[in-house]
């Protein structure tokens, strides 16, 4: 009987698991298949991948892709912690509707969004690069603000006054005793809204106007002219990408937590 | 007039429209230990943070040295203060949290070793420099805050209940290694706690503050002896607190029996307040004191018993040596001395604050 349970419960994670991971499964054996049809394995190859690393369209996409996530993420992060060092100081009240507000654009429809910056920045100034920059950043801000927040509040102010207290002035104090202590959530907040930035589709479709495209519109603009190989190959490196940074935010939050519980 | 190192002078402030300190004169001398007590809510946290910096007052000045330092920031002050709990900076070793002060104002690398080793022996915590924050245990978390703030030589060292989260008997251990530290170093104390057990055993002078006013200034024996009124009393250690009426010069009535005291200047027929100690009276065979009442408990405490003796309507609280049977009679009497009279309440800030 505790033999069928232990079975049972088993075949259902790998069940959950399969469902999850299986179609990224198949897309990564197709990109190293031989044969143009999905549906035959006409041996190993790396030619999809060549093709990817040949093509200018796509080393384009991807260079704008890095450089719109790298600077949304990272100015984000500025702005992010910036507000959350204001929203966390305000009284209750406010605050939680703050917090409120901020936790709208994460729950909203990406086309909703979308959409909406669309409308306005046609109104200010021309579809392209920087109308895709502003967008990434405006949706990646609540993110960090929501992973730099537990950290400010378990934070004592007293820290801070004790800086002060000993001689710093207010900047000072802050550099060298407020920020170190939220690193952990900055970090996770810049990887998180690296990650949003890079996947993002919807949100980028509608602000990008022509002629800018980042992979994710890429390979959309590609699929409608028909499926190729490389697109798996492509997909593929993204998943990569972003596999490799949740591995690396979890490993560094997963040895900060130890070394908090090591105390 | 010189040794006065810092005066409050008409100290007001007011949260969200609620005043919490109102019109406070304070002066406090070089190397003196004074402690602000009060309950919570009294004021005596935001009296020491206004002198520390970290609050302005909305009227009054600061003076310190014969300065006007109201409107200096606390890192312009020559004032450093322990801070209640969790004050270390948690992402640096002891050593550097100690030198933080320090390295700011540029001392030498020898002179912050120095400084570091010196204070880690002040505070008995040799050979934990190297050490984090939280491996270290609340007490010795304390420890390091007042070496941190030591080292910068401040004229005024600020405790803001620095023993407030320690066990009972690590508290009375640091209290008087408080006192040590304090000797050493030379340097002027003002402690905020609404522990009236602490304030007496280390202060030179005790504050006692309720509603944002200073009820009581004066040394821990004289608060304790001759509390001039009823609040002072009652948060000072355990009293009977009863209505009475002034006969004469040195003769009160209680209860309806008159006692011979010491106390003179009151109106004639003038209701007074009195204050007994539990510990000032003696229980006595029936018929043979003041007073004649029934024991109602009698609870051993380890030192002394005790005892509660019902007298018509009032409760009277004593602390004996000798056990009383529950229910028998007894009478009760006391040395003159011992009787302390004060003027009923004129406001409503010196009132009572009825067990809340």
């Amino acid at each position: 009987m505790e033999r069928l349970k232990n079975f049972i419960s088993k075949a259902y994670i790998f069940i959950i698991l399969l469902f999850l991971y299986a179609p990224i499964a198949v897309l990564i054996v197709s990109s190293f298949n031989d044969s143009k049809s999905r549906v035959v394995w006409g041996g190993f190859t790396l030619r999809w991948y060549r093709g990817v690393f040949e093509s200018d369209q796509i080393m384009d996409a991807l260079f704008t892709t890095m450089i719109i996530s790298l600077s949304a993420s990272l100015i984000a992060t500025v702005l992010g912690v910036m507000a959350a060092i204001g929203i966390s100081a305000m009284k209750k009240r406010s605050y939680k509707a703050v917090m409120a507000v901020n936790n709208i654009p994460m729950v909203n429809a990406d086309i909703v969004i979308g959409i909406s910056l669309m409308l306005w920045f046609i109104k200010f100034m021309p579809l392209g690069f920087m109308s895709v920059l502003l967008a990434h950043i405006t949706f990646d801000v609540p993110y960090v603000i929501l992973s730099v927040m537990p950290k400010l509040q378990q934070m004592n102010v007293s820290v801070y006054e004790a800086a002060r207290d000993l001689g710093a002035n207010a900047v000072y104090a802050f550099f060298k005793v407020v920020l170190p202590q939220l690193y952990g959530g900055i970090l996770s907040g810049f990887f998180l809204a690296f990650t949003i930035s890079m996947d993002d589709f919807v949100v980028t479709y509608f602000t990008k106007g022509a002629g800018v495209d980042t992979l994710s519109t890429l390979i959309y603009g590609e699929l409608k002219k028909g499926i190729k190989p490389e697109m798996y190959a492509l997909s593929t490196i993204i998943f990569a990408l972003v596999l490799i940074v949740l591995i690396v935010v979890n490993i560094y939050s997963g040895k900060e937590e130890r070394a908090v519980i090591d105390h | 007039m010189s040794d006065v190192i810092l005066r409050l002078d008409g100290i007001s402030k007011s949260f969200d429209g609620k005043q919490v300190i109102n019109r406070l004169d304070l002066e406090i001398k070089k190397n003196e230990f004074v402690t602000l007590l009060g309950p919570s809510g009294c004021g005596k946290s935001t009296t020491l943070r206004i002198i520390g910096g970290f609050e302005k007052p909305d009227e009054g000045c600061v003076i310190f040295e014969g300065k006007d330092i109201t409107a200096l920031p606390p890192d312009k002050r020559h004032i450093n203060t322990v801070f209640q709990k969790y004050s270390l900076f948690p992402h640096m070793n002891v050593e550097d949290n100690i030198a933080f002060g320090l390295k700011l104002k540029k001392k030498s690398r020898s002179y912050i070793k120095d400084k570091i080793e010196y204070a880690l022996g002040l505070v008995n915590m040799d050979g934990y420099g190297k050490r984090m924050p939280m491996s270290l245990s609340g007490g010795q978390q304390q420890r390091v805050a007042i070496a941190r703030a030591i080292v910068n030589e401040p004229q005024i060292l600020l405790l803001d209940e620095p023993l407030g989260a320690l066990d009972l008997k690590l508290r009375q251990k640091m209290q008087l290694e408080l006192i040590k530290i304090k000797k050493e170093v030379g340097i002027t104390f003002v402690y905020v706690t609404h522990d009236q057990e602490e304030a007496l055993t280390m202060s030179d002078r005790i504050i006692v503050m309720n509603k944002g006013i200073i009820q009581q200034m004066g040394s821990s024996k004289s608060i304790y002896d001759e509390p001039q009124n009823a609040f002072v009393a009652d948060f000072i250690g355990e009293s009977n607190i009863i209505d009475g009426i002034m006969k004469r010069d040195c003769l009160v009535n209680i209860q309806g029996v008159d006692f011979e005291c010491v106390d003179v200047g009151f109106g004639k027929l003038e209701p007074v307040d009195v204050v007994i100690r539990p510990e000032d009276l003696t229980i006595v065979k029936r018929g043979e004191g003041y007073l004649d009442g029934t024991v109602i408990s009698e609870v051993f405490k380890g030192a002394f018993y005790e005892i509660v003796v019902k007298v018509s309507d009032y409760e009277w609280l004593i602390q004996s040596v000798n056990p009383a049977a529950v229910g028998s009679i007894v009478g009760l009497t006391i040395i003159p001395d011992n009787i302390q009279i004060m003027h009923k309440p004129i406001s409503e800030d010196a009132e009572v604050i009825k067990d809340e």
